[in-house]
């Protein structure tokens, strides 16, 4: 074979890794309404997968079974298996406020606490009791701003309140807010469709850098976000799963029509 | 879904593919004529028709260009995915094909001005003939496969190209035979040995368009699907 | 060039046409007379508040200020028949003999034993515990000069604020001669001074005598019922058959014909009176005596203050109210006639009380002061020495239970049902009565007090601790209603935020809802906190109505409430408590601007922008 086509392959190759979380037969019932019908996906390790499909098809649903936000909906049901790690997060032995922790959130409206800037970083990590030395907990806010690419922005004003911030900044200060607590998967539910576009391209940036060490699962509504940022696409159409597979793959030669149509603009 | 509209929600997006399509079928149409025209006027030594042969290529060029400008300005401002860009990219290839077809069109109309009516022998006219013949029928059809998006028929003009070169090695002998027969042929059927490689050049130009209708059409690189043994050419 | 053409061609759009242009009118006129309902309807209900200040105010600002009188009293060992080093026979001491003696001693001249009564009601009847309150705290006056102060008595302090009768002065300088007159004064006078005096008598007399002439037809009345009975009877009798009913008809009659002279005679009397009357009045010349149905004549010469009994144009015989001093004057050229507007039966204070007081207030002894004693006093008999503080202290006191208990239970409450409890039909049936339970009258809440605290539990009556369990059973649905509201407008997101992080539900709560619902909470607990403060109706079920002097120290101390003790004050006739009433509203609705200003200040302090 060609020089090319083994450099093709080896691409390819490099994303196979191990599975983090998965979903096998995943149903949600909002009431008598059912949401998802029997989702099997798997979101492997330190990549970034992204959720693509036209409004109500369920990817938010599904994104907020992994960190059992769904919890809070008193009406939401949740059958099938959801494991982290080969566990199921909805066994009775799993602590929801521990498992929230290892898969942590960011939200589509930026929603800092109104609290000071370091406040909003430390508090995750305070209540989970991750440091035992206010020096330590410094340290760990220091670096999950940095991390955030927030950090040269904010230095100087932490005591400031997280409200003050511009809009992508506060989205960024939420996102520190989130790898503060150290987790290993970290959901994004558009994180980007309130900013500007300069603003998401700094997130975007922040997003494959953030890959080194966290599993990414966002949420977008842009296929060209969804393009730009993940390495595997799902395709989810009322309620299902349609297809799933390389990034690459999807948005140049999806297999099932229905994913080409929507991805080309031809339905909703 | 059964009844999955495969229409552009936004409808300028589907007119301006249509377009796009429209003017390649326009292209290819304008080389079949300049290549037709081209052996006519080679065939029967019309010195008016090569000239106007020749002269039509600019209108050829003209057409390259603007659906190069138009591929790019879709590019920049409709984000074309999946199928579209394929065929936004293919259009591009192709139009760079049918161009060098028509260039081969032109060299052939001007070869005609060097070729002395009264001694070439009818017979070596039949062999270019032949060869122009089934060129024009490779380029037909592999515009067909593009605007069809017909693999299959894809597929029949690559194979198709084998024979092409088969009839050039074919003709290359009997040229050769007659230059040693009669060094007075030496001029004229360098000549037409030379429109007889062009048109076999032609031929792969359309062997290319359909690769890029393959392309289009599968997703995938008509030949690595051959080397990896998803398809066969015999 | 191409403007002025572009104006004429200008298009009509469909809102620029004529009919769009008078729909937009009526829309504008609509709006503005909307507008003017709503001033309207402020300035009714300000006027309304303004009219209850004004009259709140204009009432109580009076009885802020109070008439202190400093005599010089004696102070002194041998009075006290202690010297100070022993308190309790110091506490026990006769203060009320040194009041007696000082007052007696500023008007030697007055003997009799009626006016040695009165003299005594000068000063307040508290005056000796007063000057007791003031030995006992500092002992070391005792034997000193020092000036002290007793309240002067409620009618005084009245009169001193121009509330018992309104006078006119009439200033003479021609020649008034003064002799003496077997114990009373005749005043002879040149020229008809007397003669408004005698107008008056004569205008008096008039009233009187349409009183004589009402009772005159009444009688006439009387007589003509009696003739027809007696004619009715006469005509009875004879047809009558049972021998007991005759009987019985026949001693009515006389009893008829008894009836018809007695009513005769009184209508000669009537008649004479009215005839009497009617010449009096025609000569307004004659002499008349002044009685107390009269406005009061006073005529000031000198030192002295005489009040004319009986009246002739140029004279007059009068009693002497206050004597002469050194100077004793027979004839005088400047000397004043004084007239007391309202007559001396209809006040409570009368001319003689009038003059002493005036003297007083001369030798300088009267001071306006700050009315120390309505904030520093409780419940009292006497209008002068009654006080707000106790019910204040109680107030406050039955307000710091009534907070500890509703605050921390409506807010927990509030919490619970708005963050925890699962939306079923229990929690429906919940929060559907604690809202009817913020509208159910308050007195249902002081018949719940009397039933389960004073009855069942046998608590202490009328104590702030029982009063603040009630008043919190009243509060607790107010918060919790206005709780639960602040927590709901808390936005989602911040919830979503927390509990995204791996908060619990309570660290949720706590940490993040509930300080931006602070505001809301304050703000509705502070309008339950002075909605009890002006509660009434419930604790005079539990029985905070008792007279309650001393000042409560306890929460199980026996107390009374600002509201409360308005209540009890308005029943009071004294007019004084009239004022104190107001004054004590005055009191309560600054106490109720305060909490409303506290509460918004809290409002601005806690407001953060999410």
């Amino acid at each position: 074979m060609s020089v090319a086509t083994d450099l093709l392959h080896a691409h390819n190759e490099a994303e196979e890794t191990d599975i983090k979380m998965s979903g096998r037969g995943v149903n949600v019932f909002y009431g008598e309404k059912q949401a998802l019908f029997d989702v099997d996906l798997d979101i492997t390790e330190n990549r970034v997968i992204s959720l693509i499909g036209p409004s109500g098809c369920g990817k938010s649903t599904f994104l907020r079974c992994l960190n059992r936000m769904n919890d809070t909906i008193d009406i939401c049901r949740v059958t099938g298996d959801i494991l982290l790690e080969g566990q199921d997060i909805y066994d009775k032995s799993i602590d929801v406020v521990e498992l929230r922790a290892r898969v942590g959130m960011v939200f589509q409206k930026p929603n800092p606490f109104p609290k000071s800037i370091y406040e909003n970083v430390a508090y995750g990590p305070r209540i989970h009791g991750m440091t035992r030395t206010k020096d330590e907990l410094d340290e760990l806010v220091t670096k999950s701003l940095r991390r955030a690419g927030l950090w040269e922005e904010v230095k100087d004003r932490l005591d400031q309140p997280g409200t003050g911030l511009s809009g992508g900044q506060q989205q960024r200060l939420c996102i520190a807010r989130a790898i503060a607590t150290k987790p290993e998967v970290l959901l994004m539910d558009e994180p980007c469709s309130a900013l500007d576009p300069i603003a998401t391209a700094i997130i975007e940036e922040l997003i494959d850098e953030l890959r080194e060490k966290f599993t990414i699962v966002i949420v977008t509504h842009s296929m060209q976000q969804a393009a730009r940022v993940s390495q595997k696409t799902a395709f989810f159409h009322l309620g299902k799963l349609i297809e799933e597979g390389s990034t690459e793959q999807i948005f140049t030669n999806p297999t099932d029509k229905r994913t080409q149509d929507y991805i080309t603009g031809r339905i909703g | 879904m059964a009844n999955a509209p495969s229409e552009h929600i936004v409808r300028s997006y589907e007119d301006e593919l249509t377009e796009l399509t429209r003017a390649i079928s326009e292209m290819g149409g304008m080389v079949e004529v300049a290549i037709s025209n081209a052996t006519q006027a080679l065939i029967g030594v019309d010195h008016e028709l090569a000239s106007k042969t020749a002269k039509a290529d600019k209108a050829v060029d003209d057409m390259q260009r603007y659906i190069d400008e138009k591929a790019v300005s879709m590019i920049a401002r409709r984000q074309p995915m999946a199928g579209d860009l394929r065929h936004i990219v293919s259009a591009i290839h192709v139009a760079n094909d049918l161009e060098r077809i028509g260039d081969i069109a032109k060299n052939l109309a001007r070869r005609t001005k060097h070729i002395d009516s009264q001694r070439v022998s009818k017979q070596l006219y039949n062999g270019v003939r032949h060869m122009s013949d089934l060129c024009l029928s490779q380029i037909k059809r592999s515009l067909d496969s593009f605007t069809l998006r017909d693999s299959a028929i894809a597929l029949d003009v690559c194979r198709q190209d084998d024979e092409v070169d088969a009839l050039y090695i074919s003709l290359f002998r009997e040229f050769l035979t007659y230059m040693m027969e009669d060094p007075r042929n030496i001029t004229d059927c360098t000549h037409l040995l030379f429109c007889a490689k062009n048109l076999e050049r032609a031929g792969d130009h359309a062997t290319n368009i359909a690769e890029a209708a393959y392309y289009l059409e599968t997703g995938e690189n008509l030949y690595y699907d051959i080397e990896s043994g998803k398809v066969q050419l015999n | 060039m191409t403007n002025s053409v572009d104006t004429k061609v200008r298009k009509t759009s469909i809102h620029t046409t004529d009919e769009a242009r008078l729909r937009l009118k009526k829309r504008y006129q609509s709006e503005t007379g909307f507008k003017w309902i709503g001033r309207a309807a402020i300035g009714v209900s300000v006027g309304f508040l303004l009219l209850l200040l004004t009259s709140v105010v204009g009432q109580g600002l009076p009885a802020f200020t109070f008439n202190f009188v400093n005599l010089p009293f004696e102070i002194t060992a041998e009075k006290l028949g202690t010297d100070g080093s022993d308190p309790v026979a110091l506490k026990k001491a006769d203060y009320d003999s040194v009041v007696r003696d000082a007052i007696r001693g500023q008007f030697p001249f007055v003997k009799s034993r009626k006016d040695k009564k009165l003299l005594g009601g000068l000063l307040s009847s508290g005056s000796s515990v007063y000057l007791r309150q003031q030995v006992l705290n500092k002992p070391s006056v005792i034997g000193t000069d020092a000036k002290l102060e007793v309240p002067i008595s409620d009618f005084g302090d009245l009169y001193l604020k121009g509330q018992i009768s309104s006078s006119s002065f009439v200033e003479n300088t021609s020649r008034l001669a003064i002799a003496d007159n077997d114990g009373d004064v005749l005043l002879t006078a040149e020229g008809d001074v007397f003669l408004d005096a005698l107008a008056s008598a004569k205008v008096a007399l008039g009233v009187q005598v349409e009183r004589v002439r009402r009772d005159l037809t009444g009688a006439g009345l009387s007589i003509e019922k009696t003739n027809n009975d007696i004619i009715s009877l006469n005509e009875k009798i004879p047809a009558a058959t049972d021998e007991e009913i005759k009987g019985r008809l026949e001693n009515n009659l006389l009893k008829a014909e008894k009836n018809l002279k007695v009513l005769n005679a009184r209508v000669k009397q009537f008649a004479a009176k009215i005839a009497d009357f009617d010449s009096r009045i025609a000569d307004t010349r004659m002499g008349e005596e002044l009685t107390d149905v009269m406005p009061s004549q006073l005529v000031y010469v000198g030192d002295a203050v005489f009040k004319l009994i009986s009246v002739t144009p140029n004279s007059a015989t009068a009693e002497t109210i206050k004597p002469f001093g050194e100077d004793v004057l027979t004839t005088s050229n400047d000397w004043t006639i004084r007239t007391l507007d309202i007559v001396e039966s209809s006040r409570k204070f009368s001319d003689k009380e009038i003059v002493w007081t005036d003297a007083l207030v001369e030798r300088e002894y009267v001071r306006n002061g700050f009315n120390t004693i309505f904030f520093s006093r409780g419940a009292s008999r006497e209008p002068e020495m009654a006080g707000v503080l106790g019910a204040v202290i109680g107030s406050a006191l039955t307000l710091i239970i009534t907070l500890a208990l509703s605050f921390p239970l409506g807010v927990a409450a509030a919490i619970y049902l708005e963050e925890f409890a699962p939306k079923n039909r229990w929690t429906t049936i919940i929060e559907v009565n604690i809202n009817n339970l913020a509208a159910v009258p308050s007195i249902v809440f002081g018949l719940l007090g009397l039933a389960v605290f004073l009855n069942f539990f046998e608590l202490d009556r009328s104590a702030p601790y029982v009063g603040g369990m009630v008043l919190a059973l009243m509060t607790l649905p107010t918060i919790i209603i206005a709780s639960r509201a602040a927590l709901r407008a808390v936005p989602p997101s911040i919830r979503e935020a927390a509990l995204g992080i791996g908060a619990s539900r309570l660290q949720t709560v706590v940490h993040h809802v509930l300080p931006l619902a602070m505001p809301g909470i304050l703000t509705g607990t502070i309008i339950g906190m002075a909605q009890a403060l002006g509660e009434t109706a419930p604790l005079l079920m539990i029985g905070m109505v008792a007279f309650v002097v001393d000042i409560p120290t306890a929460f199980s101390d026996p107390a009374t409430v600002l509201p409360v003790q308005i209540f009890m004050w308005a029943d009071f006739p004294e007019p004084a408590f009239q004022q104190r009433t107001s004054a004590a509203i005055m009191v309560l609705l600054g106490f109720l601007i305060a909490m409303n200003a506290f509460a918004v200040v809290l409002r601005k302090r806690f407001e953060r922008r999410w």
